[in-house]
């Protein structure tokens, strides 16, 4: 049969968030994938810049709707170390226990859309409902559903009281219950065993050339997890194992996935059980000394690493965010080489895919020649603003006049 | 001399035909839907829903891909319709007859029910989009992996009863009570074929839509998209009828309302294993479902055979 290129993205209903896989099929099966990124460019790091640190905090925490207390700790972790701010240990408690809650309400997400890529809708539907359950413990801690908003640099904005506590302890309770079934799910049930195993395969060897993070390096037996590697917040004083899996296809993503959940657990108890009292935050200096910081976080996609360079102002010099679904995207097309097209929706959301907090950059493309005919080319500002004001005036709208007439009304 | 002309023509056009066969069919979805939504934890759709949706699709604009043949695009749609509600009439339902009946008509029954399958791989084939080609392939590979089964699994009723009619097996049934017991394998069979056959998961591979947007419906709007639904409604219930009568033929023969009755429990059993089974399964691979059909089932169907030919030998 004629190779046949199938566009998945940058609209299609497998993908929750635009971003464009071309695949070469020759039958069912998958002979190339072409991946393009930048569907989804928000400008977010340069917003960062023109916005003070607080502020910011804001705004990083919006990157993901779903890991965002990842990104906001991994921030006020580099603006505290550039800083020298000391972090009581009490806040240091609760910035773990939301971010543990928040991988709960994370993988549950996660397992209910696998669900759902491989036909399993009862599999999405239970994940989901038993995800709220965690979403209303996060709406009691921190007043949200998501973007929880609690992290402030120098500490957290919430406290956590013995009532809190008891109903964090209740729900996780029911959550164990509920993860000790789907574990039962995912080692019996048959057509989910014979849909995910062996699909999307990533050898131990192409996770480390590839340097693909977080559970989709576990599942393939490399104990890869910053909160072990480099911890950070309380993580050092919990016990707790790295859930790793030697299957190494997306049958091993879930177990692993599944595992960690009741990893988290353990780890939310024995949290709400040493958590000191104690102040939860220290004073935070507006301005912020000139230096630089690297602050790396366990998101529940894997490792997220935030860049922040002061300058001695209220305002970074420069903030970088290598959100964990980049360090995965390379993966992806080896994982998928070989595949059938049935297997590319599961194999994508196995890295649990979060584009638009990966996308940085737009490149222009001519869109009649595709991709390759794209020539990258930099303008600058001045250029760039006079291609602003002709693409307007071409569209009827001078600013020039606009200018002059709102001048006039200033006067 | 009158009533000889227009009953036949009522009874073909509204009771029991085809549009008893419209509203059951949209009575059955809305059971599937809810009982598939109560399975989830889910509220599921009210009543009417089912309608509402056909009517709303209906009313919308149609709109025909430049590069797609026109006239077949348009025409597969009502084809469906016809042969499954063609089909329907040869199906006896409380009766041991079949509004109409001949010798042979189980096979007739079958072909006109893969008329519908064949008219959605025409429809996509010839939208020409790339979605609804490959979810054209696939409705034809999916065909060849569940119709054998599906039609070894019938046969083996036929062979016991000697009889190539629906309605001869139902009578044979009806002189034999509980024989079709004996049947009990090929109804799982049939039962499982028919998922294939109604494009369900985990055999909803052809329009698969976190794989192939809508497979070989892809291209297809409106009203033209209605009917398609609506013959998958239809073949629902002629397919559950199928099975209700080859496979269950009890309580035939009863007073009508009370046969009535029976039937519409017979049939809405069916409905409801078929949505069961696709409650509990996620959706298979092509591959796996050749394997699985051509490897587990069909052999299933053949112990069926067997143990009915042996059966028949030592019992009568």
């Amino acid at each position: 049969m004629a190779e046949m290129k199938i566009p998945i993205g940058p609209q299609h209903p497998a993908l929750k968030e635009p971003e464009s896989f071309l695949i070469s099929l020759s039958g069912e099966r998958i002979k190339d994938v072409g991946m393009r990124l930048g569907y989804n460019h928000r400008g977010m790091e340069k917003a960062a810049e023109q916005r003070t640190y607080v502020q910011d905090v804001y705004l990083l925490e919006r990157i993901c709707g779903i890991c965002s207390h990842s990104h906001s700790t991994a921030f006020v972790q580099a603006v505290e170390e550039i800083a020298g701010i000391e972090v009581p240990p009490r806040a240091k408690y609760i910035r773990t226990i939301v971010g543990e809650l928040e991988r709960v309400h994370s993988h549950l997400l996660w397992l209910g859309v696998a669900g759902h890529e491989i036909g399993f809708d009862t599999l999405l539907m239970y994940a989901w409902r038993d995800r709220e359950i965690v979403m209303d413990i996060l709406s009691l801690l921190t007043g949200n559903r998501v973007n929880y908003a609690v992290n402030a640099i120098g500490g957290v904005h919430r406290d956590i009281d013995d009532d809190q506590k008891a109903q964090i302890l209740k729900a996780i309770d029911k959550l164990e219950e509920r993860t000790k079934y789907y574990i039962e799910v995912a080692r019996e049930e048959k057509t989910l065993i014979t849909r995910l195993s062996g699909v999307g395969y990533l050898s131990k060897n192409e996770v480390l050339s590839l340097g693909a993070v977080g559970p989709a390096a576990r599942a393939s037996g490399i104990a890869r997890d910053t909160r072990k590697d480099d911890p950070y917040a309380a993580y050092a004083q919990l016990d707790f194992k790295v859930v790793t899996d030697e299957h190494c296809d997306v049958y091993g993503r879930t177990l692993v996935r599944v595992g960690e959940l009741m990893e988290t657990y353990s780890m939310i108890r024995q949290a709400l059980a040493r958590m000191p009292a104690g102040e939860i935050a220290a004073r935070a200096p507006r301005r912020v000394p000139a230096g630089e910081a690297l602050s790396r976080y366990e998101a529940p996609r894997g490792e997220d690493v935030h860049y922040v360079k002061a300058n001695g102002t209220d305002k970074p010099e420069r903030v970088r965010v290598r959100a964990p679904t980049l360090a995965n995207l390379q993966a992806v097309s080896k994982m998928l080489e070989g595949d059938n097209l049935a297997d590319v929706p599961i194999v994508i959301a196995a890295i649990d895919p979060c584009f638009s907090c990966t996308d940085r950059m737009i490149r222009l493309v001519r869109s009649e020649q595709g991709d390759s005919g794209a020539e990258a080319r930099s303008i600058g500002w001045e250029e760039m603003r006079v291609r602003g004001i002709e693409w307007y005036r071409g569209r009827g709208v001078d600013f020039a006049d606009l200018n002059a007439r709102l001048g006039a009304r200033l006067c | 001399m009158l009533s000889g002309v227009v009953v036949p023509i009522l009874n073909v056009l509204l009771f029991p035909g085809l549009a008893f066969l419209c509203v059951a069919g949209l009575f059955g979805e809305y059971f599937d839907r809810k009982l598939y939504a109560r399975l989830h934890n889910r509220v599921g759709p009210p009543l009417l829903q089912p309608l509402a949706d056909f009517v709303k699709l209906a009313s919308k604009q149609e709109l025909v891909p430049r590069e797609a043949d026109g006239r077949i695009f348009r025409a597969m749609p009502v084809a469906a319709v016809a042969a499954t509600a063609c089909a329907f009439l040869y199906v006896p339902m409380w009766g041991y007859d079949a509004l109409f009946g001949f010798e042979g008509d189980l096979i007739v029954v079958l072909y006109l029910l893969m008329l519908p399958t064949l008219s959605f791989f025409l429809g996509g084939i010839y939208s020409t989009s790339l979605f609804a080609s490959i979810g054209a392939l696939r409705v034809v590979t999916q065909l060849f992996a569940y119709e054998v089964p599906l039609f070894l699994a019938l046969l083996s009723p036929a062979l016991m009863s000697g009889s190539w009619s629906i309605s001869g097996i139902a009578s044979f049934y009806g002189a034999h009570p509980w024989w079709w017991c004996f049947n009990l394998i090929g109804f799982g069979v049939g039962l499982t074929a028919s998922l294939g056959k109604l494009e369900k998961v985990p055999f909803d591979i052809a329009e698969a839509e976190t794989e192939i947007v809508g497979g070989v419906f892809t291209e297809y709007s409106g009203r033209h998209l209605a009917l398609f639904h609506l013959a998958i409604d239809m073949e629902a219930i002629v397919v559950s009828s199928l099975l209700a009568a080859v496979f269950l033929p009890f309580g035939l023969g009863l007073d009508p309302a009370l046969g009535f009755l029976i039937y519409c429990l017979k049939v809405a059993f069916v409905i409801a294993l078929l949505t069961l089974l696709r409650t509990v399964m996620a959706r298979l691979r092509i591959d796996q479902m050749m394997a699985f059909c051509w490897k587990i089932l069909a052999p299933l169907a053949f112990l069926q055979i067997i143990a009915c030919l042996v059966l028949k030998g030592a019992l009568e």
